[in-house]
């Protein structure tokens, strides 16, 4: 019951949230809209016992690419957006046909049954062994091979921005 | 869990709550004394002496100051935003005092009472997801106020919190590989007793000493103090993110920035230096006759040492800003990304080495 | 807790070359004065035969490590092998090219490395999760790769497109993926597999996952409905990282496509064959036709790619050994022929700007006898004559359609073929039947020429004797089927 209506809180105040992000006329609220957002999420993650997820999810995402979001919106300092209009000739293509993949996107998840094979890690194993060691003995051995590849990625990524945005050519 | 036990749980969080945001108010307004004080006579002077004895009620009178001055909002200003990013900072900077340990467990009347509202798993990631979020208020403030001075300070400020950020957080790391936990009550505990040569206790400030000046300088410029007060650099920038902000609003800023060094110094107390435990170990005291009977007089004495240490690294912060001169933005920068970060992650490398050697 | 055996080590020995090598040339990049940096590459494509002697060392075995995440076996041991040789020939059609546009970079080396590190990871992925991140990898390679000209606006154009578009494709995978793992509690391909066999699944969002990952994968391999990126981003992007971006990752692409669809799924194998049966008739139709309007050498190539996708996809629909082991030749004959094809356009230089042009290439004959005869050999091949490998691709494709009973397949694989001899011979026509105008500059260091001698010969090779390649490819998924 606390669940259920925890989760309801949760969840609308994402859809919401999503829904003022994209909303907004002016970029910098937007963005900002997407702080509650992130912070419930987190707080869905805390209801399903994963509290180093939550944690991260603020850490990260709320805390660090945000903050570049917000960054770079402010300094652009974007007017064209703010008076451009929003909904035009297009949407009388885009949104039925939107709507429509989301309808059967929907129906055809909820007419599914869901009875996949079960991980070892059940909440009280995981409430046993804490938390983010459970998350550390996963991460350092089923994927330790893909957590090494993600950090290639991320080498990659910074290679490619300073390859692109360093201020001289040569 | 009975309705009653949901009823002591509740008040023991509300109460538990009130009493830390107590404690939080007062520090912050008398972290503004203590500061005005031992500068004053770093150079001499006497600091404000006229509200009460020595001026012990200055904080209160500024505050009181504060609240009655008038309330202005720009006309420019982004109402909303302008409003809110006060809140942004001082909120964030007052929850993550939750999980702070203040004391281990004691027992009154039967019942096991911790010195802290909260011993989560993950505390230490808590402290680091919060402390983020102080950034937004800045910015916010920055960018709201439709000022250039305040959006260049938020600019500022914000790109530093974000440099320091990292390269404060690889120095946390490797203390817990030492500990082992992200959970700051397990890394108090993990310090307890005595470590190197059997002389000096088994604090992680021994063990990490390069861990802990990193965090020392990050500390302080995570928090925009001289030297590394560009943000609020007054010949230049005015006063940086905040210059169009007055009264009690203009005070909350005041209170997340004093609520910001306190979480700071909390942090480095409970991580780098033993956190509750004894600077002089109980066996001393009780050494010597006729003192071993007031120990438990005023609550475990270990919450004074606590206290202690807290002021003690405080009281750095205010040394550095009444000896250092401050940097250049550009020097600020290299510093953080050139020199801390590598260093950092250069003694993650050998901790992680030295611990593989020795197990 | 299984133990952490060298078998571990030993499975991702290509890997680790490819990735050290790559971090040692963004070192070396350090001490390299600024006109020194072709070093760089002939440093790397020592490095890839490195790698690629020691991967054909592994040959034969058949690894699968890294707690299910990481599998060695002669399938990814055949695309590592293209891999190299896309990668190598791709930094030698570049030496030249780079230099002359300002890119000469060391960083452009590396992450052509790191892209081929990424795709490797592809073709070995046992796990969807280890074949989302190589895709990333890869992917995220290519989009700086594409965008490496700073000064050219259309380089950066191409490379925000490819980066948009690729970024909505992989969450349209990722989503696949996590319906994937919600019906079925893993990721593991086998372990999906044999969810799928035990009959407990009901309902259709597994159906719907297959469908985002073809959208997802369909991407990669430039497919349509999935291909509007492709004209823009070839165009846009430089000519020697487009003739990168249009072997390796649509091999690597069509490598993890085919391992996830033929190990994962072929419990809905029905399903799947429909789609990308009308994928691949859509991808041989659209990509021929709008390839004969086309004035630009390089859009031109681009649709001819979505064409050649279209083929493969045919090969892909036939399944079975005979499919699959067609698929792969055809990838590995198409790297040849058109990693040739894009280093005629990179050497070519008109009036001392880039020939991207068709009408650039008017009457090279009469001015270089041999670079025409390469041009010709290479658009022979991608047209499909004989005798040429392209030839034999296609024939080995069309057969494996035919014995499977998709007779009707083939014949329009045959047909689209007819229509793009068109476009194809117009190349040919223009180098030898037109008068030339204007200064031609072949731009051909002996790196280039090499590069091209290596094209050249692998296009006649296999196309004179297939037996060898259609030999190593069925051998190699002998353990997989």
């Amino acid at each position: 019951m606390l669940l259920q209506t925890g989760f309801i809180y949760f969840a609308t105040v994402i859809v919401v949230c999503a829904l003022m992000v994209i909303t907004r006329k002016n970029p910098v609220h937007s963005v900002l809209f997407m702080l509650p957002l992130f912070f419930h999420v987190a707080g869905i993650f805390i209801m399903l016992n994963a509290e180093f997820v939550a944690a991260v999810q603020v850490l990260v995402y709320a805390g660090a690419i945000m903050v570049l979001f917000l960054f770079v919106v402010m300094l652009l300092n974007i007017q064209k957006e703010r008076v451009r209009p929003r909904v035009g000739l297009k949407w009388t293509f885009t949104a039925p046909l939107g709507l429509t993949l989301f309808g059967f996107l929907v129906a055809i998840l909820v007419r599914s049954q869901y009875n996949g094979t079960q991980g070892s890690f059940t909440i009280e194993a995981v409430k046993q062994i804490g938390n983010s060691q459970a998350i550390g003995q996963v991460l350092y051995t089923d994927f330790l091979f893909p957590f090494e590849v993600a950090s290639v990625i991320l080498l990659v990524a910074m290679v490619g921005a300073i390859v692109l945005a360093k201020k001289r050519l040569d | 869990m009975g309705i009653i036990d949901l009823l002591v749980l509740t008040i023991y969080i509300v109460a538990g709550g009130a009493l830390i945001m107590v404690f939080t108010l007062l520090n912050t307004a008398y972290l503004t004394y203590y500061e005005r004080k031992v500068m004053a006579h770093m150079q001499q002077r006497l600091g404000p002496m006229h509200t009460g004895y020595h001026g012990l009620l200055q904080p209160l009178a500024d505050g009181l100051k504060l609240f009655f001055k008038e309330d202005i909002i720009p006309s420019q200003a982004d109402k909303a935003v302008f409003i809110l990013a006060p809140l942004m900072g001082l909120i964030p900077a007052f929850i993550s005092f939750a999980v702070v340990p203040f004391g281990p467990k004691f027992t009154v009347m039967g019942h096991e009472v911790p010195l802290y509202l909260a011993d989560l798993n993950i505390s230490l990631l808590y402290v680091l997801a919060l402390s983020s979020m102080g950034a937004y208020g800045i910015i916010m403030a920055g960018w709201s106020s439709n000022s250039k001075y305040a959006l260049m300070g938020g600019l500022r400020s914000s790109s530093q919190v974000i440099s320091y950020e990292i390269a404060m957080g690889l120095s946390l790391i490797s203390v817990l590989m030492m500990s082992g936990s992200l959970s700051l009550v397990e890394i108090t505990k993990a310090q307890a007793g005595a470590g190197l040569l059997g002389i000096l206790p088994n604090w992680n400030v021994f063990c990490q000493p390069v861990a802990f000046i990193i965090y020392l300088i990050a500390s302080i410029a995570e928090t925009n103090r001289a030297p590394f007060d560009l943000p609020e650099a007054e010949n230049e920038l005015v006063a940086g993110f905040h210059v169009e902000y007055s009264g009690m609003r203009f005070a909350y800023f005041f209170m997340a920035e004093y609520a910001n060094m306190l979480m700071v110094s909390c942090l480095a107390v409970v991580l780098f230096l033993g956190g509750w435990n004894p600077i002089i170990p109980r066996s001393v005291f009780e050494m010597v006759p006729g003192l071993g009977g007031y120990i438990g007089f005023i609550g475990d004495p270990a919450v004074w040492w606590f206290i202690i240490k807290l002021y003690a690294y405080f009281f750095l912060f205010l040394w550095f800003r009444a000896t250092l001169p401050r940097l250049r933005y550009d020097q600020l920068m290299k510093l953080g990304w050139k020199i801390m970060l590598p260093v950092a992650l250069a003694n993650i490398l050998v901790t992680g080495i030295v611990m593989t050697f020795l197990n | 807790m299984p133990s952490f055996s060298m078998d571990n080590m030993v499975s991702i020995l290509p890997e680790m070359i490819v990735l050290s090598l790559a971090l040692a040339v963004l070192m070396f990049d350090l001490a390299l004065p600024k006109d020194e940096k072709r070093y760089l590459a002939y440093f790397s494509v020592a490095g890839l035969a490195i790698a690629g002697y020691q991967t054909m060392n592994l040959a034969g075995l058949q690894l699968d490590t890294f707690y299910g995440m990481f599998v060695l076996d002669g399938y990814a041991i055949f695309f590592k092998v293209l891999f190299y040789i896309a990668a190598a020939i791709a930094i030698l059609i570049s030496i030249g090219y780079v230099k002359g546009q300002e890119m000469d970079k060391g960083e452009y080396y590396a992450l052509i490395l790191f892209a081929t590190a990424g795709m490797m990871v592809m073709a070995s992925g046992a796990d969807l999760i280890s074949i989302y991140l190589g895709l990333e990898l890869m992917a995220l390679s290519v989009y700086i790769l594409a965008g490496f000209m700073r000064g050219s606006m259309k380089s950066n154009e191409a490379a925000l497109k490819y980066f948009l578009l690729g970024a909505f494709s992989s969450g349209i995978l990722l989503y696949g993926i996590a319906i994937i793992y919600g019906v079925t509690g893993t990721t593991n391909l086998a372990g999906i597999a044999a969810f799928i066999q035990s009959g407990q699944y009901s309902g259709p969002a597994l159906t719907l996952a297959m469908i985002l990952l073809v959208a997802g994968f369909g991407f990669k391999v430039a497919a349509v409905p999935f291909h509007m990126w492709v004209p823009d981003v070839y165009e846009g992007a430089p000519t020697s990282v487009t003739a990168f971006m249009s072997v390796g990752p649509k091999a690597a692409g069509f490598a993890a496509f085919l391992r996830v669809f033929t190990t994962a799924l072929p419990g809905i194998q029905p399903d799947w064959t429909v789609i990308i049966a009308s994928l691949a008739i859509m991808s041989m139709l659209i990509g021929n036709v709008v390839a004969i309007s086309q004035t630009n050498i390089k859009r031109m190539l681009a649709y001819s790619s979505i064409a050649h996708a279209g083929y493969a996809m045919v090969g892909f629909v036939s399944g079975g050994m005979q499919g699959v082991s067609s698929v792969m030749m055809y990838l590995f004959i198409y790297m040849f022929m058109n990693l040739g094809a894009f280093g005629m356009v990179v050497m070519l230089r008109k009036d001392g700007v880039a020939g991207e042009e068709l009408k650039d290439f008017a009457g090279l004959a009469k001015k270089n006898r041999t670079a025409a005869l390469l041009m010709m050999v290479f658009m022979f091949s991608l047209a499909g004559i004989p005798p040429t490998a392209g030839f034999m691709g296609k024939f080995y494709v069309f057969m494996a359609a035919i014995d499977a009973g998709f007779t009707w397949l083939a014949i329009i694989g045959v047909m689209m073929s007819a229509v793009s001899a068109y476009f194809y011979l117009r190349v040919i026509m223009y180098m030898y039947m037109k008068e030339p105008e204007g200064e031609f500059e072949l731009a051909a260091p002996l790196s280039l020429k090499l590069a091209m001698a290596v094209a050249v010969l692998g296009v006649l090779y296999i196309g004179m004797a297939p037996a060898g390649l259609i030999d190593f490819a069925r051998i190699s998924i002998a353990g997989m089927m």
